[in-house]
């Protein structure tokens, strides 16, 4: 092989090695973008209801509320729209929440309800439990432990 | 007795992994045979010692033996025996010898299928293999013991979770492992051609029937998980971006980037040290999948109880893992050279492009998934923050939107050097059948949201686009009938498979597009008697009955459904309470149509009614039928004979020789 025609192929290479380069930093470039604006409109912050009762939380946007659901708070009267409390044991905030309960919602059980405040009621518009019923979501073992009423271990 | 036996064969399994590690990589630095053929009678009695090992797990569960921490922790003498069966994995220690066993089953097949693999690379891989397994065997002897006897023995046991007493999930667990696990391969596989300092067109076949077995074993697991999310759990939706969703989905996203880069080391005799970074990344990202799911250091709804020293046992293996294999990449990766050179518009470039968004896209979901952990350490542990569904559809839409557009033109570019407007101009019934499908989407559903109309649009392009791809290659319409049919039947299996493929993805954006855009919901309370209109359809609640099953009570509700007064179905949900946990769970009614799903989920008896919850998913079913067709078309592209017959020669310019398809 000349020596000029080795070195022109390596010369393309060179270029074309760059066309790839610049493609892979423009979708990188593109989805940092992307990831920024989505990361800061949609994460959700962990609250306790301590927090609520020390107006730690965004007033504009919702949050996830996390703690025990009071014992004797659950109340079903007003049909598909459920009302009930969370607590953590020092403080307590008022939840309504309108469809079916995952199945492992229970009083005196960890609970996570994501929503926003209106009106001085948390209204939830997703309610997570989980699938073992000896599992505490993390969040929920911190706010007990915040509020100094943490019992017990996670298993 | 035969307790002990299965702990004991573990035990000896870690011996025969050890010594699998070292010699046959010695024997492979000395160019011994002997040494390397070692590592065949190894790896098989490996495989062997494992299957003994959960033979008598397995037989400690059929047989209800409650003298067994874990069996008691997980069983109960009522259970249905598939449920005794699947509960050996069904559980941590469990799962992780059923990790084991898949890891030796890929050892063995490599030292029985590879008679043709030159013995030094062979050598090496399952060296690394063995490596593999030497930490996972640690991991489960010194944290997970399964074999842990209780004495005095319980009288009975304390039964498994009953979310896992399903059939869809009784056979997740295993796909998925078989999927992570898969990737071990591809990843011995790039270790030893990273110490050999050689990437041929001969490694490539190699990889690619594994990775592909990986992939296909993947994409069917994450299927299942996602059906049993689907009816089980009664929310209506198949994927929620939950972290443990998320974890078996990055290494899918990776491993079908390495299935393509794969497809061109072995035609086109470049983009070498890429597929052996991808191949490291996948099994990279299979680990962290073990580790997310097994530590719980994130929040999931998927969530079970976890046990943090596991966490930290698995994160030393993906450290040690991703650390070594990256260090070796860097300074034997320079030697990989490449020969073929090709144009940015060329089939090189179209599948480069598909490995660039599939690979942005698992850094995505990556960094989406850790988040809340940066977060958590950066506060000190004061804000708390989670990273929902809304995040990921927000990124991830965008970035698979174009590669699905590309994927109908990548196909039709020929290799070296291809034209992009010759390839649009193919396109044009596609492109007609996209605005079609959109028009279509906008006149059926009320819901008009613009990814719905993105997504019905790319949905038919990629439908229309993959089958105007096949009528190229037969010359349909160009060449006699007869001509086109016989260019058909001779077609390769490998190319019916990536047909197939693509067409399955196809429908199952349509699907996702279906249930994630345009799903109407109705919750209300009703009383026997009462009907709810949704989406045109009638259903009348009927009641609700009383009953009992193997070992749980039940509540079956009945519905009635009807569309202009036409008798269209019967939906009975359920509502079951397992005594031994105290724990209920919901069966959702479901009744499938092509046009889409009647959902049906029954909450608590509300006076002398029930909430109930009814939901249309229109197209759903599309997706279970996409994944379907995109496992059989991995399955075929593995049943090619170019990956089963004789030794695949050295020579990469010549393998690389025969026409270009």
């Amino acid at each position: 092989m000349p020596k000029h025609f080795a070195k022109e192929i390596k010369m393309k290479r060179k270029h074309k090695r760059l066309t790839f380069v610049a493609v892979a930093l423009v979708l990188l470039g593109a989805s940092t973008a992307m990831f920024l604006s989505a990361i800061e409109e949609n994460i959700t912050l962990f609250v306790s209801p301590t927090d609520v009762a020390e107006k730690k939380y965004a007033q504009d946007r919702g949050f996830r509320l996390g703690g025990l659901v009071e014992e004797g708070s659950v109340d079903r009267a007003g049909g598909k729209t459920i009302t009930f409390s969370v607590t953590d044991l020092s403080n307590t905030v008022p939840v309504t929440y309108t469809g079916i309960l995952p199945d492992l919602f229970r009083e005196g059980q960890g609970v996570v309800a994501q929503g926003r405040f209106e009106n001085g009621v948390f209204v939830a518009d997703e309610v997570l439990a989980k699938h073992d019923e000896n599992y505490m979501p993390p969040e929920v073992a911190e706010a007990l432990k915040k509020s100094g009423q943490w019992q017990g271990q996670a298993k | 007795m035969i307790v002990e036996l299965g702990h004991f064969a573990l035990i000896l399994a870690l011996g025969v992994a050890i010594v699998q590690s070292v010699v046959p990589m010695i024997g492979a630095h000395r160019r011994n045979a002997v040494w390397m053929a070692s590592g065949n009678h190894a790896a098989i009695a490996q495989f062997l010692l494992v299957a003994v090992s959960f033979a008598c797990l397995t037989h400690a569960y059929v047989t209800s033996d409650f003298s067994v921490v874990n069996v008691v922790e997980n069983s109960h003498s009522a259970k249905p025996m598939l449920y005794k069966v699947s509960g050996v994995w069904g559980n941590h220690e469990g799962s992780m010898l059923l990790w084991v066993l898949i890891l030796s089953v890929f050892g063995a097949a490599v030292a029985v299928f590879g008679r043709y693999l030159p013995p030094a690379l062979k050598a090496r891989a399952l060296s690394i293999q063995a490596l593999i397994g030497v930490g996972f065997y640690l991991f489960i002897l010194l944290t997970s013991n399964p074999f842990a006897r209780m004495i005095p023995p319980a009288p009975d046991g304390q039964d498994l979770n009953p979310l896992l007493q399903d059939p869809g999930l009784a056979f997740h667990p295993p796909f998925l492992y078989l999927g992570y696990v898969g990737f071990s391969m591809a990843f011995s596989f790039a270790i030893a051609a990273l110490i050999e300092g050689r990437v041929d067109a001969a490694w490539a076949r190699w990889v690619r029937p594994w990775t592909l077995a990986a992939w296909s074993c993947l994409t069917i697991g994450i299927a299942l998980g996602s059906w049993w999310a689907y009816y089980e759990l009664g929310w209506g939706g198949f994927w929620f971006w939950d972290p443990v969703e998320n974890a078996s989905f990055m290494p899918w996203l990776i491993g079908t980037a390495l299935l393509h880069s794969c497809v061109v080391v072995e035609k086109r005799d470049t983009m070498k040290a890429w597929t052996v970074l991808l191949a490291i990344v996948a099994f990279s990202f299979s680990l962290l999948g073990t580790f997310l799911v097994r530590s719980g250091v994130l929040t999931s709804v998927h969530a079970f109880a976890t046990d943090p020293t596991r966490g930290v046992f698995i994160l030393a293996i993906l450290l040690i893992v991703v650390g070594g294999s990256l260090a070796l990449y860097a300074w034997r990766a320079p030697q990989l050279r490449s020969t073929g050179l090709f144009q940015p518009i060329s089939r090189e470039g179209a599948l480069l492009l598909n490995n660039l968004l599939m690979g942005t896209a698992a850094a995505v979901v990556l960094l989406g998934t850790l988040y809340p952990l940066f977060i958590d350490a950066l506060t000190d542990g004061q804000d708390k923050i989670s990273v929902g569904a809304p995040f990921f559809n927000a990124v991830f839409i965008p970035l698979m939107t174009p590669m699905v557009v590309a994927m109908a033109i990548g196909p039709l570019l020929p290799w070296k050097r291809g034209d992009i407007a010759r390839a649009l101009k193919t396109l044009w019934l596609a492109l007609f059948a996209a605005l079609g499908a959109a028009m279509v989407a906008w006149m059926l559903y009320a819901d008009r949201s613009p990814w719905g109309l993105v997504g019905a649009a790319v949905a038919a392009w990629l439908f229309v686009g993959v089958l105007t791809e096949l009528a190229e290659r037969i010359r349909l319409f160009r060449v006699p009938l007869a001509d086109s049919l016989r260019r058909l039947f001779n077609l390769q299996r490998a190319t019916w498979g990536m047909t197939m493929a693509h067409l399955g993805l196809a429908f199952a954006v349509a699907g996702i597009t279906g249930a994630g855009a345009w799903k109407v919901e109705s919750v209300q309370t009703m009383k026997q008697g009462d009907t709810v209109n949704v989406a045109g359809y009638e259903f009348r609640f009927d009641g609700a009955e009383q009953g009992r099953g193997p070992n749980y009570l039940l509540t079956r509700a009945k519905f009635t459904v009807s569309r202009d007064g036409d008798f269209v179905a019967v939906l009975e949900p359920e509502k079951r309470i397992y005594p031994v946990r105290q724990m209920p769970t919901t069966e959702a009614g479901i009744h499938t149509l092509l046009s889409g799903d009647l959902y049906a989920v029954i909450g608590d008896p509300k006076g002398d009614g029930f909430v109930t919850r009814i939901y249309f998913n229109p197209l759903v079913v599309w997706m279970w039928i996409g994944a379907l067709v995109m496992l059989a078309g991995g399955l075929l592209s593995l049943s090619d004979r170019r990956y089963r017959v004789g030794a695949p020669s050295r020579s990469p310019r010549y393998a690389a020789a025969q026409p270009a398809e």
